[in-house]
């Protein structure tokens, strides 16, 4: 299995799927510059620059997808598709059902979001759950090149607007990525460790903070499952029930500020479907309420670290909490 | 393609007649209010009289001149605005966003200027495609000071995207006069600033609107560059049903009244010899029996089943 960085990862992913499908297309705002090798392989009608105008490049989008094409568009950071929420939320994920289905939009829109290059509050905002909430589209969040691939690829065949959200630093780590034409299907996590005393549940950055938890816990003779959603919409209650069956123990973490976010959701699930099988409150790490600062010390604070995760994990084992002051368990 | 003034004369009647019998459906609780386009009609039945069956239409919330102009069925279009389940599209869009696939009206919105936020991925089809359709984007002042018109026609015209862009100007954006939302008079001005070519003429003239739209289309055809066409015309009714319409002037209103397109067509056939009173007369009768029948479908479908209401949501 050859080794490649989440980026490369991506790239090979659309030229694979712009190989196999025609009507696959990408445009962005420097999309057509920072991709030439797309350009050279598929031609500039294929691969384009665009207006710097988020709202509308997914318009574009929408109505090409709704006539035959599969465009693929990069709006660069998460932030910017606040200009783009008319014809992601109101055109691409509404005009199926309002038009009976006579029209289905075959759509991937791409953003980087996450700490990680300092770049503040208006470059790095998870806002994957806003999408989750709004009907007719799916969200996608991988944690590893190998996902960074098979989710995109999947998310190119599928006929719904998808949003394919990319953590910063995971662009630029190295993973290996299987050979051949491995499609991660939408709508399934993955257990990517196996224990039986607590369930870590997490996607994108802070999945790897959960395995790195796994490893400190183990230490303790704590054994965890680390689950990644890896698609936040469609979610997998099925892996993250049957792993709380066994365990009985959750902690749900996500680099997202905590209100109504997807930790909301999973923890809501757990609730509603395994109250019986809980063996301790669901505890949620994430993100303060607050925007993200630019200084790097502010911007990793924001983000639930492994020691934190395997502390939480710790108390949850030892019966030691009952009701418990997340914040400063995500600070801490 | 022949422009019919008699066939253009009657869809107008029936475009009325249609929206003149949801306001009646309105005020009797039969069905909820609608945007309507009473004393638009010509500017719709112009334009959509010089397209190929192939070219694509984008509308808008005041979108039934444009449907009915296309071919829409009266039943279909009443059961929709009624949420009946033989509505076009199932009772799910309402009077709102009604699209008919296959009569190539596409992709209705009712956010203003989400038209025109769409038109150009349509248009990107086309131009993908390689043949020589040609998309219409129909949208109103009130899009026209959204900051998407500005995006849809920067875009298409770097793009070379083969969209005619129609503005139907109505004077009107929802309860607001567009005089306070704009300092200049004709739309079709601000084209020049996208490099793109504009003309803006008399709405309410429909063989005036069927030349310029010929024309217009031809161009945007042979060229696959967008077009940008503005037609004046005047909102009759209000803003939404009901709408007593208190805020607009009176004058104004009479000036407009005065204008009426379906009067001015009419006295121009009758003055020419086209048409008689009594074939006026047939045509009207003729058009209110249509939507009374019409009317009678749509009370008699039934709503649509419970089950409908997740169904659709993803492909």
């Amino acid at each position: 299995m050859p080794a490649m960085t989440g980026n490369d990862a991506i790239a090979l992913a659309l030229s694979e799927e712009m190989r196999r499908d025609p009507r696959v297309m990408i445009f962005g705002e420097g999309v057509a510059t920072k991709r030439p090798d797309l350009v050279a392989a598929f031609g500039k009608a294929r691969v384009r620059n665009t207006p710097m105008a988020e709202g509308i490049i997914a318009g574009t989008a929408a109505g090409a997808a709704a006539t035959g094409l599969r465009p693929v568009i990069d709006l660069l950071f998460a932030p910017f598709l606040c200009y783009a929420m008319d014809e992601i939320v109101n055109s691409a994920g509404k005009l199926r059902y309002v038009s009976g289905g006579q029209f289905r939009f075959p759509m991937v829109v791409m953003a980087m979001t996450g700490a990680g290059w300092a770049v503040g509050a208006q470059h790095n905002h998870n806002i994957e759950a806003w999408f989750v909430h709004s009907p007719g589209l799916k969200v996608v969040m991988p944690s590893n090149p190998a996902d960074f691939r098979g989710l995109l690829k999947a998310a190119i065949r599928d006929d719904n607007p998808v949003l394919f959200f990319s953590d910063i630093p995971l662009l630029f780590g190295s993973g290996e990525v299987p050979e051949g034409d491995v499609v991660v299907p939408l709508g399934k996590a993955a257990l990517v460790r196996e224990g039986g005393d607590v369930s870590l549940i997490s996607y994108g950055k802070t999945l790897n903070h959960c395995v790195e938890a796994a490893l400190q816990l183990a230490e303790d003779g704590v054994s965890a499952d680390v689950i990644d959603l890896r698609s936040l919409k469609p979610l997998d209650e099925a892996t993250i029930l049957r792993s709380i069956r066994k365990t009985g123990r959750a902690v749900v973490v996500h680099e997202a500020s905590r209100l109504c976010g997807v930790g909301a959701e999973v923890s809501a699930i757990l609730a509603e479907k395994a109250f019986a099988d809980l063996r301790a409150p669901v505890l949620r790490l994430t993100g303060p309420d607050a925007p993200a600062a630019s200084s790097f010390p502010l911007e990793q604070a924001f983000v639930p670290q492994a020691e934190a995760i395997a502390a939480a994990a710790r108390k949850l084992v030892r019966s030691e909490v009952k009701v418990l002051a997340a914040p400063e368990l995500a600070l801490s | 393609m022949q422009f019919d003034p008699k066939r253009a004369l009657k869809q107008m009647m029936r475009i009325r007649a249609y929206e003149e019998k949801l306001v009646e459906l309105q005020t009797s609780g039969s069905a909820p209010g609608t945007c309507t386009s009473v004393g638009q009609e010509a500017a719709a039945v112009g334009v959509v009289s010089a397209l190929r069956r192939d070219d694509q239409i984008l509308t808008n919330h005041r979108s039934a001149s444009h449907l009915i102009a296309r071919g829409a069925d009266l039943g279909r279009m009443i059961a929709e605005v009624m949420g009946k389940k033989d509505g076009y599209c199932g009772g799910k869009s309402g009077s709102l966003h009604i699209s008919v696939e296959e009569l190539g009206v596409l992709l209705t919105s009712t956010i203003v200027g989400g038209e025109l936020g769409l038109a150009t991925g349509v248009g990107l089809s086309r131009s993908m495609a390689g043949d020589d359709a040609i998309v219409v984007c129909f949208f109103g002042d009130g899009a026209a000071c959204e900051g998407r018109f500005h995006e849809s026609l920067n875009l298409a015209a770097v793009w070379n995207l083969p969209i005619l862009y129609v503005c139907e100007n109505n004077q009107w954006q929802a309860y607001v006069h567009r005089r306070e939302t704009m300092l200049i008079d004709r739309i079709a001005d601000r084209a020049a600033g996208y490099g793109v070519e504009g003309l803006s003429i008399d709405g309410n003239d429909v063989e005036g609107v069927y030349e310029a739209a010929r024309r217009s289309a031809a161009y945007v055809r042979e060229t696959r560059k967008p077009f940008l066409l503005e037609t004046c015309t005047y909102r009759l009714r209000g803003h939404y049903e009901p709408d007593d319409q208190a805020y607009v002037d009176p004058a104004e209103l009479e000036h407009w009244r005065a204008r009426d397109p379906i009067a001015l067509l009419q006295s121009k056939l009758q003055a020419s010899g086209t048409l008689d009173a009594s074939a006026a007369r047939a045509m009207a009768q003729d058009v209110r029996q249509e939507v009374e029948a019409a009317a009678a479908f749509a009370h008699a479908s039934p709503y649509p089943d419970f089950a409908e209401l997740t169904s659709d949501v993803y492909a």
